[in-house]
């Protein structure tokens, strides 16, 4: 079949990392500023960044709605800032979000940029935490596919992914295939 | 490259704010008015460019009871000045966690032959630069971001202007030569032959270049943004301007759609008065805060 076409919402953030990661993934990656934009993928990707920032432009120019929308029907890959703005619940602080995944998150778990680290999970893949949230709570229809200690790092619910450390600046390209083959059986 | 993994975390964090704005605070009430507006960091420092330049003086570190309340009111990363060559400043900053150091020329330099040795902080440093050889020996020293100096407290976009062409052009120079002219070039750069042959391979810098000095309006933003700032810093544009809060809006809208014209006149309408600008060609060379640094 075709390759998918993958958008990465490019309001702010390490969009051009993801954009590299999913051509070593074998999709092919536009950048998303605009509701016309998002019209014209097969999946998301929300990077990383703040999400701060990011919600606020998705207020402003009237993409809140249409991601939510978006995700309703198609699928979207969150990393940190985007593993936020799809959880259901937000905390430290409280903030809006698109609720498409059943799980509450933390803002910066971990604590400032000094905390911040490289580790390797169980399972080989290196993990980038940069100021990243911590999942605190799965919901129903949540799989945890890879933990740091005791903390779910890479979820999937049905057709959305969300990891809280950076695939993306990474060489491994296996979290980006998971998604590429998750926006191809759609 | 020495991508070991704290480095690779000092530029993770640098590739996390890309496409935004850093704006310059001096106070709380100014850091929850800039992440209000979009910012995507704050650099705390006691006083903006523009004022310094007018009331002189030593510029030093801001003040610690206003930083830890700038980084209690705030969720985005806080950044701090540090005098070039103080790592004593630096060391109390990262004491405090601020998230990322900027080695400024803005401030009053403590040392006029040396720039702290970055290589020896976990936090993460950005330095400023005019010119190619400037940023690759302020990489070398440890820097993982680099920015453009521009004029700072200007408002005038002319030498950020100047200096990301400077270094765009001279990197594309690079990416032509054959191995021995690489080491002529080290020499003339006076930065060390590794990081000189990675630019001439890439054709770009090892680190994210972001551009700062003089940027006062959503246009300038986008023009630097153009010439290729991967974000930008704005120092005295926001709150020297008629309506500090519309100001910082429109310049994050015009960060993220620099290329879209219909969004950046958008970005460019009700804005108030935009911060007063000076004439670079009018000015001592002695009044340059660009010139700070070696």
């Amino acid at each position: 079949m075709a390759k998918p076409t993958i958008g990465v919402l490019a309001l702010q953030g390490d969009f051009e990392a993801h954009e590299k990661a999913l051509a070593r993934a074998g999709a092919c990656a536009v950048q998303v500023r605009t509701r016309e934009d998002l019209e014209a993928v097969d999946g998301l990707i929300i990077p990383g960044g703040e999400s701060t920032t990011m919600l606020k432009l998705l207020r402003r120019e009237d993409l809140f709605e249409p991601l939510r929308s978006f995700g309703e029907t198609k699928p979207i890959f969150g990393t940190c800032a985007g593993a936020i703005l799809l959880a259901k619940e937000v905390t430290n602080p409280a903030q809006e979000s698109l609720g498409l995944m059943n799980i509450g998150v933390e803002r910066n778990g971990y604590g400032r940029q000094l905390d911040s680290r490289i580790v390797r999970l169980r399972d080989g893949y290196e993990a980038v935490f940069i100021r990243a949230p911590i999942i605190r709570s799965v919901g129903e229809g949540v799989t945890v596919l890879a933990r740091y200690g005791a903390d779910p790092v890479l979820v999937e619910q049905g057709r959305h992914l969300v990891a809280t450390f950076h695939p993306e600046l990474t060489e491994d390209a296996r979290v980006h295939k998971l998604f590429v083959e998750k926006v191809a059986a759609q | 490259m020495y991508m070991n993994d704290e480095f690779r975390l000092k530029v993770g964090l640098a590739e996390m704010l890309k496409g935004g704005v850093i704006m310059d605070v001096t106070n709380a009430e100014q850091a929850r008015i800039a992440e209000d507006a979009g910012a995507v960091a704050v650099m705390a420092l006691e006083r903006v460019p523009s004022d310094i330049r007018k009331e002189g003086g030593v510029a030093r570190m801001a003040n610690i009871r206003v930083m830890r309340e700038i980084i209690k009111t705030v969720s985005i990363p806080v950044m701090a000045k540090a005098r070039i060559g103080h790592f004593i400043e630096a060391r109390v900053l990262e004491a405090l966690e601020v998230d990322y150091i900027d080695e400024s020329e803005v401030l009053t330099p403590a040392d006029e032959e040396h720039h702290i040795d970055k290589r020896q902080f976990k936090v993460p440093f950005v330095c400023g630069a005019r010119n190619l050889g400037e940023a690759l020996r302020r990489i070398a020293e440890g820097a993982a971001m680099i920015r453009t100096k521009g004029e700072a407290g200007s408002g005038n976009i002319v030498e950020a202007v100047r200096h990301m062409r400077t270094i765009q052009k001279e990197m594309k120079q690079l990416t032509v030569l054959g191995k021995e002219e690489l080491v002529h070039e080290s020499k003339n750069l006076q930065a060390p032959l590794e990081l000189v042959e990675w630019v001439a391979e890439h054709g770009k810098l090892p680190v994210p270049n972001f551009s700062a000095g003089g940027i006062a309006t959503p246009a300038d933003a986008s023009l630097v943004m153009h010439l290729g700032a991967e974000a930008v810093f704005v120092g005295s544009g926001i709150f020297k301007s008629s309506d500090p809060e519309a100001r910082a809006r429109a310049i994050v809208k015009a960060a993220t759609y620099y290329r879209d014209p219909a969004k950046l006149l958008e970005a460019s309408e009700e804005l108030g008065d935009a911060m007063p600008g000076l004439d670079i060609r009018q000015m001592d060379e002695k009044e340059l805060f660009q010139t700070r640094g070696w």
